[in-house]
């Protein structure tokens, strides 16, 4: 499903002296249908570059990354349009990172069914199923029913992540990225979130994900991937 | 590798120039824009960003460089071969545009119905009850109490003026509009509202949308691309939360640093 080439990444700080600094080098994995691939190694490796390169939403610096769509046609990140990334990310691969980002104004209702919404725009029962939908995450995820047609802004982190969570999972995409998507929840949501992760792979999708708690990483995944491998630092000591 | 696409973008910008005697307002300008895009134009003041606008709007002629538009008969047309009857055609039925100080889009002096209606009229309708229908279900989506729409936007908030000033540009269902900074005139309270519904309606009517923002966080909130420019180039362009997170030029690493959070 996604493929990365000997990736590498480097930032150039223009404001600081041109300073450059080498996060990944050599980045080469395959990720396939229903498998969850956990990413290891301790922080500052570049988890979280490699996941957000996969997701286009880092330029890489060299190598390729080839994404087997939705539509069933092959996608090079590198050198794809924007207009090719949209239609990638809406159609093939969703990601969810630690943080939501909140929309003023929307409901968390309309927030998690946004995602679906988007493809049906004016027709209203296929919006109401959407809502229904986005009920049945939020119920699953434990979101209390008073807060739903609030705006997110104010919840807690742990309300906010799950929204997150529920808003990228509620279209089953082949391709999910997940960036410690449990890290501020409780033990209950946690063990929801992991049957949700099991499922998604079951169904056949394919899984990318960062776990900064290990029983979560080792209860979700069918494959480890070091990423302490890729360091450029790793490189030149070798 | 499929990456190629045999259809054609709504608008396709050719190597534009523009030049206001020795000061370059535009260095060749290309980009093209496919139909419920929504691209995010920032950059400082003077960066030539507005200009740019006005000029792939057809309000002010290109020294250089070509601006085509695509027409009901599915081919690119270029805007300034047009006639103005053409041109002024276009910026009232498929086209809108949202000026960052409302007083300039809108009549102040007649009723917020009248401004609402006005395209429609422009086009032969004169039906009375329809078009008081059409200035409430309009009023209504812009959040304007139906019982203000007989009062004229001089009595109207900065907020429901910009708000009514969005209700009268997309009256005709346009398919591109553009628009020049439309929230940085307003308190911040009300910014939100009025990006809100930008966001909705943008989304739901699928517009394709030009924005000029010095704002960062608003082209994060709206749009899908965004190029940036300084000095008259285009210095960096690519998917929003891309430029954002990992911007490469160093113009761009500047705007992105300072400021917070965008």
């Amino acid at each position: 499903m996604l493929q990365m080439k000997q990736v590498s990444k480097r930032f150039t700080l223009h404001h600081q002296h041109g300073t450059e600094l080498n996060v990944l080098q050599n980045v080469t994995l395959t990720l396939s249908a229903g498998e969850c691939l956990v990413l290891d190694g301790p922080s500052g490796m570049g988890k979280s570059t490699l996941l957000k390169l996969a997701y286009a939403n880092y330029s890489a610096t060299s190598g390729l990354i080839e994404v087997s769509q939705a539509n069933n046609q092959l996608l090079e990140l590198t050198r794809a349009t924007p207009r090719e990334l949209i239609q990638m990310r809406r159609e093939t691969m969703g990601y969810v990172s630690q943080f939501l980002r909140v929309i003023p104004r929307v409901s968390a209702l309309d927030v998690v069914a946004e995602p679906l919404i988007e493809e049906v725009t004016d027709q209203l029962h296929a919006i109401d199923d959407a809502r229904e939908k986005a009920r049945t995450w939020l119920t699953r995820l434990r979101i209390p029913e008073r807060l739903w047609g609030l705006p997110p802004a104010t919840f807690s982190g742990g309300e906010q992540q799950r929204i997150n969570i529920a808003r990228n999972l509620i279209k089953p995409r082949p391709i999910l990225l997940l960036d410690e998507p449990t890290a501020s929840l409780d033990a209950a949501n946690t063990k929801t979130v992991i049957d949700i992760i099991q499922e998604a792979v079951s169904r056949g999708a394919a899984v990318m994900g960062i776990f900064h708690d290990t029983q979560v990483g080792q209860a979700v995944a069918t494959r480890h991937i070091d990423v302490a491998q890729f360091r450029f630092a790793a490189k030149d000591a070798a | 590798m499929s990456q190629s696409d045999q259809s054609l973008p709504l608008l396709r910008v050719q190597s534009l120039v523009k030049s206001y005697g020795d000061r370059v307002a535009i260095h060749e300008a290309s980009f093209d824009l496919w139909p419920g895009e929504v691209m995010a134009v920032v950059g400082e003041s003077g960066s030539g960003k507005s200009s740019l606008l006005n000029v792939i709007a057809a309000r002010t002629q290109p020294d250089a460089g070509q601006v085509e538009y695509l027409n009901h008969n599915g081919q690119l047309e270029n805007i300034y071969t047009m006639t103005q009857a053409q041109q002024r055609l276009l910026s009232r039925t498929e086209w809108g545009f949202v000026h960052q100080n409302a007083a300039d889009g809108l009549r102040m002096d007649v009723s917020a119905g009248a401004n609402v209606c006005e395209r429609l009229m422009g086009l032969g309708e004169r039906h009375y009850g329809r078009l008081r229908q059409t200035a409430e279900h309009w009023l209504h989506r812009v959040e304007i109490d139906i019982s203000r729409m007989d009062d004229t936007p001089r009595t109207f908030s900065g907020g429901m003026r910009q708000r009514l000033q969005i209700a009268r540009n997309l009256v005709t269902q346009p398919r591109l509009v553009f628009m020049d900074e439309p929230t940085s005139g307003l308190d911040v309270s009300v910014q939100a509202r009025v990006l809100d519904l930008l966001r909705q309606l943008t989304r739901k009517m699928q517009l394709a949308v030009v924005i000029v923002t010095h704002d960062l966080a608003v082209a994060r909130l709206l749009a899908d691309r965004m190029m940036v420019m300084q000095h008259g180039r285009i210095v960096e362009s690519g998917l929003t939360d891309q430029v954002l997170d990992d911007p490469q030029h160093p113009y761009t690493q500047l705007l992105v640093s300072s400021v917070l959070q965008p």
